[in-house]
């Protein structure tokens, strides 16, 4: 299975990047790789042009403030998982972090890049989402932040112009008191989730976020909802669907066992109710 | 149209060689083809098996994932790499011939490769790091119970331990 | 060194070039030399006539340097590459037997099936090309499922009526009546699901075609060897003697690789004599999924009549084998169903028969176990049924039902896969069924049960006995020659693909021999050093290899004892071999080393070396004779056959304990155990070691793989990220085994083959132990997660 040709290019900088991408209505970014590879290699995308950001300097910076994760466009899941600051201000992110894939992927694969490939069956376009994050995203024709609510758009689809490169990927802080949890069932180790959930508790406010059980990354206000019903009224905002691996009955059975187990985990933590200190 | 070549340095295993590929070309098609080490293996071309995993950088990385015109201005290492300079096995190698953790090999390279700096970041793993150290490269031979015994040899091996040889 | 190899967990020698990444797999095979590559053109539809090919704009790419489609491969050259690949092993029940051609000839008959062959300067260029080529098609409707083959509303070749390729009865005693009149009386619904073997490596061959000597020289990633040579022969019109097959290291087979021959097996040798280029073909993982082999798909129908201690009285076995879309191996994988479902019973009266059925899908081969997992599925379904119906425990039903220990050798009435009766020469099934209780704490569970249930879990312990006919025949042979230099080259000519052959064939040699096993060398799967041969599959290779290595090492031995008994002027009696130098017993100054007994072996005119000077000390043979004695022939060399009577009968049985989530159905397998008899053991490491993968490749078939076809004929999970294989998270920590040895008396080291055993009985094993969780009957595997919630949904609906 080997990629069609395309054209190559190598910027040394953001702006001949951007010249690039403006240049070839038919190219994408290569960052990673680890998602876009293969779909080249099976022939099922085929772009003219590959601008590999690669040797872009100052795109694999990781800034942790007060305020949040500022995760730029380079840095690997391995580098964003293993920062022990980025756990402290949003831990959210490392927990989902550890379900992407394999370690290995998370060596090469970017966090960013996997925000823009706005794959409803990953972890991190909804995490963005459940914490109110958003990108930064620059062209020839300048800058601009979009929010995550405002990001996803159909399926694997972002509103990134052709020609836009995310240059960076900001997670809000966690709030003192909020408590996050996140947790998923696949059918082996670093599958794609058959069901994930990500929670934010924070006072009476229960944000929820799923994967794999709709089309696009998609979050649930079930504030004021009592726990034990929690994931049925997600389903009615869900759409779980059949596919060789799993039927939608079983999709939704694991929305409403997860919702409860990881609203039930999140709402612990916001309490300081950790397992040692149960123990 | 001829396809465009890339004049493409390559440091692998210390060595530095210089090869004209396509963009394409897949960095395990390069080290297999284009420099001749076919220790490397391509199981799947889609970033599953982990046949083909080298490091990049000291860190485990899918080369079927990866173009080698990408990967310039690194150095990888491969399970050729991984043997002593003097043609001995590393302790790696040498705990998978002692634990009889490969049968037909395929898989091998890759494994060796991911252990090797899975253990260099963790000398000294517990038995369910040791598991999870694997958890990313398939084998369809051996089952994993020796593979996992072979990482515990090799921490061992690496820290000098004087641990029973396996039975 | 005095002490014997055989029975030694001996270190591989296979591992010292594995490990550094010095093996030689086909597509390593002539790297960084002159070689084109090639790339086939496969179907995408399941069911299809072919009603025009277009490769005209396939020549002006660059780099590409021909194309075949059918209309090409009639040629004066090689006239028999138009015709249909063979139908290996025919029979009299498969009467419409169908094979495909090497590439499409008018109808296409799966996604998959190879209609172009291109040839380029990369394999990049090549799937460039393929993919400039234009197909026109007449749809046809597609036959995918077994019961859709049954109905037969479409038929996926015209010529074969109700999609039936073969049906086989066999009869032992008149079991529709036992059952009729039988005090109990059950019936039996199952179904396993399609999977496939899935080796790390995939399918490969290089080859070159010497136009200075007139030879084809072709590497392939196989299992056979001769196999492959004989039919490289015949479609390209060689003589048998002008076509080398090397087997090079290969990276897992489980049986997907003994098929033969590929169309690529035949195209790649075609077009190197074509352009007089080494050609090289090696398929993508995609490919690998649509057109190589897939196996285990099957329903059964199962009526039994029991007694009240669960003795079976009629056995009445009905079973549909879905074998794709054509049957080059013809009816192996069922013939092994129908046998060997008996395991280790004796049901009074039995009756089996199969219908095997075309779809438009992948062809069916045999994948480890060979059909033996269905028939073990079926019976052991049945016998925990009996248990269940008599309200007796699962393993006291089986008990009763046993082949004693002092009934062998039993004859269970049946013609097996090799054409041969059906008779167990050793085991001993009591022994393993106390062994097995005792290793996964069966006489325990109850308890364990008790105590899972307060604490809101739910577990189940499941149990499963197979008996595996290893060893068949038609024969393997063996060559070992000691060379001048002492060292001792042994070839075989069936093949290796991980199972450490190399190591432990050396083990016997240095046993027999008497010499370092470092100075053993072992060659496989070389049809220049070894021709005759039949290939590795039906776990034969350490019966018939080890068995024929052991007696050409026998007879090399007699031969280096005659000989250093006239140098040494000693009797061969007295004489002993250790570590390479023969001496006489009790007198060790008196010796000779092996080297230079087979200088002395080869009365040459000229002496090359050190060895052939030094030689000279002794005197051989009588001046009044001639040098080379009658009967006699020059150097050191010892050959021989083993062909057995019948095949030998391993046995084994499994345990688990699973636990199953309340809420989410996920299975998870707290213990799992093995008892495994496979006679006396070689190499007891690597033994354990095909243990272990036997049991994962049976986790991944009970739990996780199958072949997901849609109705159009479409794979839906062509990936390794959809055809769920298991990664070590997947797989218990530690597996129980137990040994037990009946040797066997059919072969002089009492060895039966090991290679299968591990996959037999999983899916028996898993489905019973779910059950006994659940509380439901479990009659279709593989079972995931999700099946089993809406298992457990419809038992609630309708209580």
């Amino acid at each position: 299975m080997k990629p069609a040709p395309f054209d190559y290019r190598r910027p040394g900088s953001l702006p001949e990047a951007l010249e690039a991408l403006a240049g070839e209505p038919n190219a994408k970014v290569l960052a990673g790789g680890q998602s876009l590879v293969p779909l080249l290699s099976m022939r099922l995308a085929a772009p003219a042009m590959l601008v590999d950001i690669n040797g872009v300097p100052g795109l694999a910076d990781l800034e942790v403030t007060d305020a949040g994760v500022r995760v730029g466009a380079l840095a690997r899941h391995a580098d964003v998982l293993a920062s022990a600051d980025v756990r402290r201000v949003q831990p959210l992110v490392p927990e989902a972090l550890a379900h992407v894939a394999h370690a290995t992927i998370r060596n090469r694969g970017t966090t960013v890049g996997s925000i823009v490939h706005a794959d409803a069956a990953a972890e991190m376009p909804v995490v963005l989402s459940l914490v109110g994050g958003s990108v930064e995203v620059a062209s020839v024709r300048g800058t601009r932040t979009i929010a995550a609510e405002d990001l996803y758009v159909g399926p694997l689809e972002t509103s990134l112009a052709h020609d836009e490169i995310a240059t960076s990927a900001f997670f809000p802080a966690l709030p003192t008191g909020a408590g996050v949890a996140f947790d998923e069932i696949a059918r082996r180790h670093g599958d794609y989730a058959l069901c994930g959930v990500g929670a934010v508790v924070d006072g009476d406010s229960v944000r929820v976020g799923y994967v794999s059980v709709a089309d696009v990354p998609t979050v649930v206000d079930l504030s004021g909802v009592p726990l034990e019903e929690m994931g049925e009224a997600a389903l009615a905002h869900l759409d779980p669907t059949d596919d060789i691996h799993a039927t939608s009955a079983y999709r939704a059975q694991l929305v409403r066992v997860l919702t409860e187990r990881v609203v039930r985990s999140a709402t612990d933590r916001s309490r300081g109710i950790t397992e040692e200190s149960q123990a | 149209m001829t396809e465009e070549l890339h004049d493409v340095r390559l440091t692998v295993n210390g060595v530095a060689h210089d090869v004209r590929v396509p963009a394409r070309r897949l960095l395990s098609d390069a080290l297999r083809h284009d420099l001749e080490l076919t220790g490397t293996h391509v199981g799947c071309e889609h970033g599953v098996c982990g046949a083909c995993t080298v490091l990049v950088d000291g860190r485990p990385t899918r080369s079927c994932l990866m173009f080698a015109v990408s990967a310039v201005d690194t150095e990888i290492t491969t399970v050729e790499g991984l043997t002593k300079p003097d043609g001995s096995l590393g302790p790696v190698q040498q705990a998978f011939a002692e634990c009889h953790g490969l049968q037909c090999g395929f898989c091998t390279p890759g494994f060796l490769t991911t252990i090797t700096a899975g253990l260099r970041e963790n000398p000294t793993p517990t038995h369910e790091e040791c598991r999870d150290m694997i958890a990313g490269n398939l084998c369809r031979c051996t089952g994993y119970q020796n593979i996992v015994k072979a990482v515990e040899r090799a921490a061992a091996l690496q820290q000098g331990t004087s641990v029973e040889e396996p039975a | 060194m005095t002490t014997k190899l055989m029975g030694t967990p001996v270190q591989r020698v296979e591992d010292q070039r594995f490990l550094r990444g010095k093996g030689r797999y086909v597509d390593d095979v002539a790297v960084g030399q002159d070689v084109l590559h090639a790339a086939v053109l496969r179907s995408p539809h399941a069911h299809a006539r072919i009603v025009d090919i277009d490769v005209d704009d396939v020549l002006d790419l660059e780099g590409v340097h021909a194309v075949w489609t059918y209309d090409d491969l009639a040629g004066p050259m090689a006239p028999r590459m138009a015709e249909p690949l063979p139908l290996l092993i025919p029979h009299p029940a498969l009467t419409h037997g169908r094979t495909q051609y090497a590439l499409a000839k008018d109808e296409v008959n799966y996604v998959g099936e190879a209609i172009a062959f291109v040839v380029a300067d990369d394999r990049y260029v090549a799937e460039d090309a393929v993919g400039r080529i234009k197909v026109s098609y007449d749809f046809l409707p597609a036959v995918v499922g077994i019961d859709r083959a049954r109905a037969a509303t479409d038929l996926v070749h015209a010529d074969v009526p109700g999609n039936v390729g073969a049906r086989l009865e066999q009869n032992v005693g008149d079991a529709p009546a036992a059952i009729a009149r039988a005090p109990h009386r059950l019936e039996l619904d199952l179904t396993i699901e399609r999977s496939a073997c899935m080796p790390m490596e995939g399918r490969g061959t290089v080859a070159r075609w010497d136009a200075d000597i007139n030879r084809m020289q072709v590497w392939t990633s196989t299992q056979t060897s001769t196999g492959v040579r004989a039919a490289v022969a015949v479609k390209l019109g060689l003589d048998l003697g002008q076509v080398d097959v090397i087997t090079p290291d290969v990276g897992g087979g489980f049986g997907v690789k003994i098929n033969h021959p590929w169309p690529e097996e035949l195209l790649v040798p075609m077009a190197a004599r074509a352009l007089g280029r080494t050609v090289k073909f090696t398929e993508d993982r995609r490919e690998h999924f649509i057109s190589s082999a897939h196996e285990r798909g099957q329903v059964h129908h199962v009526s039994v009549g029991f007694d009240d201690e669960g003795r079976l009285l009629g056995l009445d076995v009905e079973f549909w084998h879905d074998h794709g879309a054509y049957t080059p191996y013809g009816l192996i994988v069922p013939i092994i169903t129908s046998t060997q479902l008996l395991g280790p019973y004796k049901p009074q009266s039995y009756r089996v028969v199969f219908e095997s059925l075309y779809t438009n899908t992948v062809m069916v081969t045999p994948y480890r176990g060979a059909g033996r997992p269905q028939g073990c599925y079926t019976m052991e379904r049945t016998m925990d049924a009996i248990a269940a119906y008599l309200g007796k425990d699962r393993t006291e039903v089986r008990a009763v039902n046993f082949i004693q220990p002092d009934e062998f050798p039993y004859d269970q009435g049946l013609i097996f896969q090799d054409g041969r009766e059906l008779e167990y020469d050793s085991g001993d099934y009591p022994a393993s069924l106390e062994k097995i209780k005792a290793l996964i704490g069966w006489d325990d569970f109850p308890t364990f049960r008790r105590s899972m249930a307060a604490a809101g879990r739910k577990v189940g312990i499941g149990l499963a006995c197979y008996v595996e006919g290893t060893g068949v025949g038609p024969y393997e042979g063996a060559h070992v020659h000691i060379e001048t230099s002492g060292k001792v080259k042994v070839a075989t000519g069936l093949t290796t693909q991980g199972q450490g052959h190399a190591t432990v064939f050396a083990q016997l040699v240095a046993d027999e021999l008497g010499v370092k096993f470092e100075d053993v060398e072992v060659v496989t799967g070389d049809t220049r050093r070894m021709p005759y041969a039949v290939g590795t599959f039906a776990s034969r290779a350490a019966v018939m290899s080890g068995s024929a290595i052991h007696l050409a090492a026998k007879r090399a031995k007699e031969k280096v004892l005659k000989i250093a008994a006239d140098a040494l002027e000693a009797d061969p009696s007295d004489l002993q071999i250790v570590d390479g130098v023969v001496s006489v017993k009790g007198s060790p100054g008196t010796s000779i080393d092996l080297g230079t007994v087979s200088v002395l072996s080869n009365p040459l005119r000229y002496a090359f070396d050190e060895a052939s000077k030094a030689a000279t000390q002794f005197s051989v043979g009588d001046p009044g004779k001639p040098p080379v004695p009658e009967d006699e022939e020059p150097g050191l060399e010892g050959k021989d056959f083993y062909s057995p009577e019948r095949a030998t009968f391993a046995s084994g049985m499994h345990a688990v304990i699973v636990e199953t989530d309340p809420l989410t159905a996920e299975i998870k397998i707290l213990k799992y155990a093995v008892v495994h008899d496979c006679g006396h053991l070689i190499n007891p490491m690597i033994v354990e070691g095909q243990i272990h993968g036997g049991v994962a490749q049976g986790i991944g078939g009970a739990l996780y793989e199958k072949m997901a076809y849609d109705e159009s004929g479409q794979l839906l999970n062509a990936s390794f990220m959809d055809f769920l294989m298991p990664y070590v998270t997947e797989i218990p920590d530690g597996i129980a085994i137990d040994h037990l040895e009946t040797p066997s008396p059919l072969n002089p080291l009492g060895i039966k083959g090991a290679g299968e055993a591990g996959v037999i009985p999983s899916a028996a094993v898993f489905a019973s132990a779910i059950e006994d969780a659940e509380g439901f009957p479990i009659s279709a595997m593989p079972i995931s997660p999700s099946e089993l919630f809406e298992l457990r949904q419809t038992r609630e609906e309708t209580p």
